[in-house]
């Protein structure tokens, strides 16, 4: 049995994985319905097939972070999404529309389906958006000056401007021909902004916030620490270098630009947590002081140590029966 | 103007209100599929799989909306009502924190393979497939109905400083009254699943299809329908039986009961008037109800008036439950009427087709009614004895709970309107579709093309 000090640490970890994990996961399938193209439907549907399988399993993630955030720091919780009602209230009606466009768009008279094609696209793009916002809010502490607000409405653009890269990188993974060259265009677009993004969002934050600035150049720890934006950064070169190289060949090597899509989102991710660790709401609350019940959480946690690896295990096996090339679109 | 907990009850009651329609369909609706799945293994006869690509169809419709529409309530658990959370959260938290566990990720992960990768896995793989999702989706009602049962009969706890903790979870997750409204749950959605099965069917034959897969699906949904029918009447007695004994209120209030008595009337109508805590327009039968209730004609039942202040709406539970049995034995009688004439003369004649349309959501609107007694049941609590509704609600501004309802309003009533043209829509291209011989089906499998 553990304590509460040492619970607050085990579940916020959980609850970061799960949000990282979702924001890798869904985020390369919310970039694919952000680049969905409205004229080109077989295009269109190969996007589409690329991540079928995947997306209800991905989203699952999302209502796993926001629940484990309920669960174990349920007064953070409550704060949280009391001070992002309306745009977490826009991101629910995205994500309801982009899940039921997918299934929709297959069943319905094919006249209806440019429809479907639309809202896939657009809640796809309003989930993003509304996400990035959210996460712009959180790190200026929920304030509503205006400078805060701007900072907040690039963030929402720098995150959808993310899902893009991410979906592009997926999609030149898995798909060949002339819908690869297009999104290898559109990732190398991508990898630069994102690139701008990161890079002035961190900026931003070690201005405006001394106790950030304070913990990563203290020394020692600015030693371990100073690596990760230096790799990040290496990792953005690396990517842009593989994408030019395989805009000339695209034989091997089309799984190199998500994978460092993937390392790059997790190192911007901890990075992001290590500036606000151990705070759970920015300068306010802790963990500590919001945790719950150990009773509870204990019982959750045992659980939980049986059933993730599970989770994990079943998810590798999905992903290794589509593994490869996207095949043409077939509903079951 | 609406104040922000009037509000936010609306807006929780009209977002469970449509999620519960979806799941209601998919719980059973799997294990249907699981069923044709396994009979085309054993078989190898074309029309099961027929029957498993239809249906598969509409259930992975019906598994998407039922899919977003259950997000919005984990955040409204901490955004609408945190008062919830702070006062039984350790006992409710690790409830959901399970379903997501354990359901959610297993249902949505074999989805995919189940939907995509028929020709990508050995059939046994996919079987098993389909198999996971139908047991992930019964998992996850284990869970749901475990913690609501526990808002209506709660035990294993103990309360330190207004805060509910935990202490046996043995007796939190199968709290005394779980056990009747699990299983009332269950057999309520192989219900909604059956007569969606042979409304959709029916439909089909009125169009004039002429091929196996409708008459088979017609039969098995009827035989099904048949069998579980009278079997939830006898479960929802014995679900009565514990809920006169936990929550006597809440059978006050379904039975119309105002003041004690001994061998009350079973009311068939009534119009309840809490003003004057009587009931107009009166039509029962004797005694029924105390024989019901009690198994005993002069049984005893507590009036609301025992209850003053502490109990429920009377009407919508009055009539909510008249709706719900009085659907409950019409789903009986055609059942049974139709499993008895596809017995003995091989096929239904038209009206009764017609009847099974016409019939095709009636399910939705019995299992709503149930919920809707169960829940507005337990009112004014939200935790039978522990938290009222109130007590729970948020801070949050009006408006924009007022905000956020309407565009969830909008979107859920689009919604519905799609669904159900989609599951009309997919039945009549089904019927425009030629059947193929087996022997066809093999060319065209080989040449990876698809078929319905």
């Amino acid at each position: 049995m553990f304590d509460q000090h040492t619970l607050a640490i085990i579940f916020i970890s959980l609850t970061g994985l799960a949000t990282l994990l979702y924001a890798i996961l869904d985020g390369y399938d919310l970039g694919v319905g952000i680049l969905l193209p409205l004229n080109q439907s077989e295009q269109a549907d190969t996007m589409i097939a690329s991540i079928g399988p995947f997306w209800d399993a991905n989203e699952t993630w999302l209502v796993l972070a926001v629940g484990l955030l309920l669960i174990a720091f349920p007064a953070a919780h409550s704060e949280i999404l009391k001070a992002l009602y309306i745009p977490a209230t826009i991101m629910l009606i995205g994500l309801i529309l982009r899940g039921v466009a997918f299934d929709f768009r297959a069943k319905v008279a094919q006249t209806n389906k440019p429809i479907w094609d639309r809202f896939f696209k657009i809640g796809s793009l309003i989930t993003a958006l509304s996400q990035g916002y959210m996460l712009g809010m959180y790190v200026v502490g929920f304030n509503t000056d205006a400078s805060s607000l701007i900072f907040a409405l690039l963030s929402a653009i720098g995150v959808a401007c993310a899902y893009c890269f991410i979906g592009a990188t997926w999609l030149v993974m898995k798909t060949e021909g002339q819908l690869q060259i297009k999104a290898l265009k559109i990732a190398k677009r991508c990898v630069v902004i994102t690139f701008l993004g990161v890079t002035s969002v961190s900026l931003l934050n070690l201005v405006v916030n001394p106790t950030i600035y304070e913990k990563w150049f203290s020394f020692p720890t600015a030693l371990i620490l100073l690596p990760i934006p230096i790799i990040c950064a290496a990792l953005f070169v690396l990517c842009f270098v593989v994408l030019n190289h395989l805009e000339k060949d695209a034989q091997i090597g089309t799984g190199l630009p998500f994978a460092t899509a993937v390392l790059i989102f997790t190192l911007s991710f901890f990075g992001l947590s290590y500036s606000f660790f151990p705070y759970i709401i920015p300068s306010k609350v802790t963990i500590w002081q919001s945790v719950a019940a150990p009773e509870s959480l204990n019982f959750l946690l045992w659980g939980a140590i049986i059933v993730i690896p599970t989770i994990i295990a079943y998810t590798a096996f999905s992903y290794r029966v589509f593994w490869g090339k996207v095949e043409q679109l077939k509903y079951y | 103007m609406l104040d922000t907990l009037m509000l936010s009850r609306i807006q929780f009651a009209a977002n469970i209100s449509f999620h519960i329609l979806f799941p209601t369909i998919t719980i059973a609706l799997a294990w249907f599929l699981v069923f044709f799945r396994v009979r085309h293994l054993q078989t190898g006869q074309g029309v099961w799989m027929r029957a498993y690509r239809f249906w598969v169809k509409i259930f992975a419709l019906t598994f998407a909306l039922g899919v977003v529409s259950g997000i919005t309530m984990s955040f409204q658990f901490g955004t609408n009502w945190p008062g919830f959370m702070e006062t039984v959260g350790n006992i409710a938290g690790p409830l959901l924190g399970y379903e997501v566990l354990t359901a959610f990720f297993l249902e949505a992960t074999f989805l995919g393979i189940m939907l995509f990768g028929m020709h990508k896995v050995p059939p046994k793989v996919h079987t098993l497939a389909t198999f996971m999702v139908a047991f992930g989706t019964t998992l996850s009602a284990f869970w749901i109905l475990s913690l609501n049962s526990w808002m209506q009969t709660p035990t294993g706890f103990e309360m330190r400083d207004g805060v509910a903790f935990p202490t046996d979870w043995f007796a939190v997750i199968f709290n005394p009254s779980f056990g009747y409204r699990f299983i009332h749950m269950l057999v309520a959605c192989g219900l909604t699943a059956s007569f969606l099965i042979a409304g959709i069917s029916a439909y089909r034959l009125l169009r004039g299809d002429t091929k196996a897969a409708p008459k088979m699906t017609l039969k098995v949904s009827l035989f099904v329908a048949a069998i579980l029918a009278p079997t939830q009447a006898l479960i929802g007695d014995f679900h009565g039986l514990n809920t006169l004994e936990h929550q006597p209120q809440k059978i006050a209030a379904m039975e119309g009961v105002w003041e004690t008595e001994k061998g009350a009337p079973l009311l068939l109508f009534a119009i309840p008037d809490e003003q004057n805590r009587t009931n107009h327009f009166e039509i029962g039968i004797p005694k029924l109800a105390s024989l019901i209730l009690t198994h005993d004609s002069n049984g005893e039942i507590k009036g609301l008036n025992e209850f003053k202040d502490e109990h429920p709406p009377v009407k919508p539970v009055f009539f909510a439950f008249r709706i719900m049995v009085g659907l409950g034995l019409v789903m009986i009688c055609v059942a049974w009427l139709g499993a008895f004439k596809l017995k003995r003369n091989q096929q239904l004649p038209n009206w009764l087709l017609k009847t099974l349309v016409g019939m095709t959501f009636s399910g939705w609107v019995a299992t709503l009614a149930g919920w809707y007694v169960t829940e507005i049941g337990r009112q004014p609590y939200l935790v039978s004895g522990i938290l009222t509704v109130k007590d729970a609600a948020t801070d949050i501004a009006s408006s924009n709970v007022a905000i956020s309802l309407a565009l969830y309003l909008i979107v859920y009533a689009g919604l519905l309107v799609a669904y159900l043209h989609t599951v009309f829509l997919l039945a009549r291209k089904a019927v425009e579709i030629e059947e193929m011989s087996d022997s066809e089906r093999l060319v065209i499998q080989k040449s990876e093309v698809q078929y319905v």
